[in-house]
């Protein structure tokens, strides 16, 4: 072969005329390969079997959220009740600190005003018997 | 009957159902083809019709810009090439590509013989041929393989070898030449290997 003809596929295969012959049955095998595979029948089996794996994880999915809202909700609703009892418990006790603060202020007023009445001036004829219980009193 | 009434302006609806019936005839008449070519590239009968699809959907979407300059072959030939092509870098990215194959080896690909009157022993040559072929085809660069296939298989001329696949004609002699080189040499070394076989029995 000459070397011009190295760089002609086609003269290259006319002159190997098993080279020719092989590569005719390479294209006629592929071309009957190809038309089985073209004309044979297709099932939409497998299609069916993602929708059903959508359908599921669908279902799992909006399970879990509606279980989350729902857990999220009754949380909230718990935590506000606690607020309210806090708040409702917190509000008697200074209710009750008032009260009491009220009654040891007119205690103390009713003492003060007892002792306003009692403490009086001791009359001049008393003054000497007064003289005498603060002395014995000291003593 | 007037020439006005006779040239009536042809509206944006006609011209499209008109665009629809051109692009389903193509359709019809070549998707085998780009099929073939897809199967033998890929050895994946479920690979190979994603890609005839994705290839024509493709093909429809663009119809608008085909301007003719090539035959609506070589257009389409070119879109699957590039399809393939895509498809083998994006598959080199995956690291679970091993399990995710249904190409069928070289065994099965060459039990589809051509159909005819044959001896048993005829048979079984061209079966050992076929064979032979696929083998030195699975060990072809991309650019070889595609250029061995489009010129063996589809029987496409050179030059419409080199509008799909975007090369100059003397490239594609080039990478013909060195595909033959290789197949002519899995050929070569089996039938030594017969030879020796039948002298040495």
């Amino acid at each position: 072969m000459k070397s011009g003809d190295r760089q002609n596929p086609e003269l290259e295969t006319l002159a190997d005329p098993l080279l020719e012959q092989a590569l005719g049955n390479f294209r006629q095998s592929v071309h009957a390969w190809s038309k089985a595979a073209y004309e044979r029948p297709r099932t939409a089996a497998p299609i069916a079997v993602h929708r059903g794996w959508r359908l599921a994880a669908s279902w799992a999915l909006g399970c879990v959220l509606a279980a989350g809202s729902l857990t999220g909700a009754l949380y909230k609703y718990h935590h506000r009740q606690v607020i309210e009892k806090t708040s409702v418990a917190q509000a008697r006790r200074s209710q009750q600190l008032a009260v009491q603060q009220s009654r040891t202020n007119d205690d103390e007023d009713l003492l003060a005003n007892v002792d306003s009445d009692i403490s009086r001036d001791v009359p001049a004829a008393m003054e000497p018997l007064a003289q005498l219980m603060e002395s014995s009193g000291d003593q | 009957m007037a020439a006005g009434a006779a040239i009536s302006p042809m509206t944006a609806e006609t011209a499209e159902e008109l665009a629809g019936q051109e692009f389903a005839g193509i359709v019809e008449s070549h998707r085998p083809q780009i099929f073939r070519f897809l199967l033998a590239s890929t050895r994946d009968i479920d690979l190979a019709e994603t890609l005839t699809q994705e290839c024509f959907l493709k093909a429809h979407r663009n119809w608008a810009r085909f301007r003719g300059e090539s035959t609506a072959m070589t257009w389409l030939m070119r879109i699957a090439i590039n399809l393939q092509k895509d498809h083998w870098r994006n598959r080199r990215l995956q690291f679970w590509r091993h399990t995710r194959t249904n190409a069928v080896d070289i065994d099965e690909a060459s039990e589809w013989l051509p159909s005819g009157e044959r001896t048993v022993e005829q048979r079984m040559l061209a079966r050992e041929q076929v064979e032979q072929v696929w083998k030195a085809v699975e060990g072809l660069s991309e650019r070889q393989r595609t250029v061995f296939l489009l010129r063996y298989v589809e029987e496409q001329e050179l030059s419409d070898i080199a509008q799909s696949t975007g090369l100059s004609e003397g490239t594609v002699k080039a990478h013909l030449s060195r595909a033959l080189g290789k197949v002519r040499a899995e050929l070569g070394a089996s039938y030594e290997k017969r030879r020796s076989a039948k002298s040495g029995a």
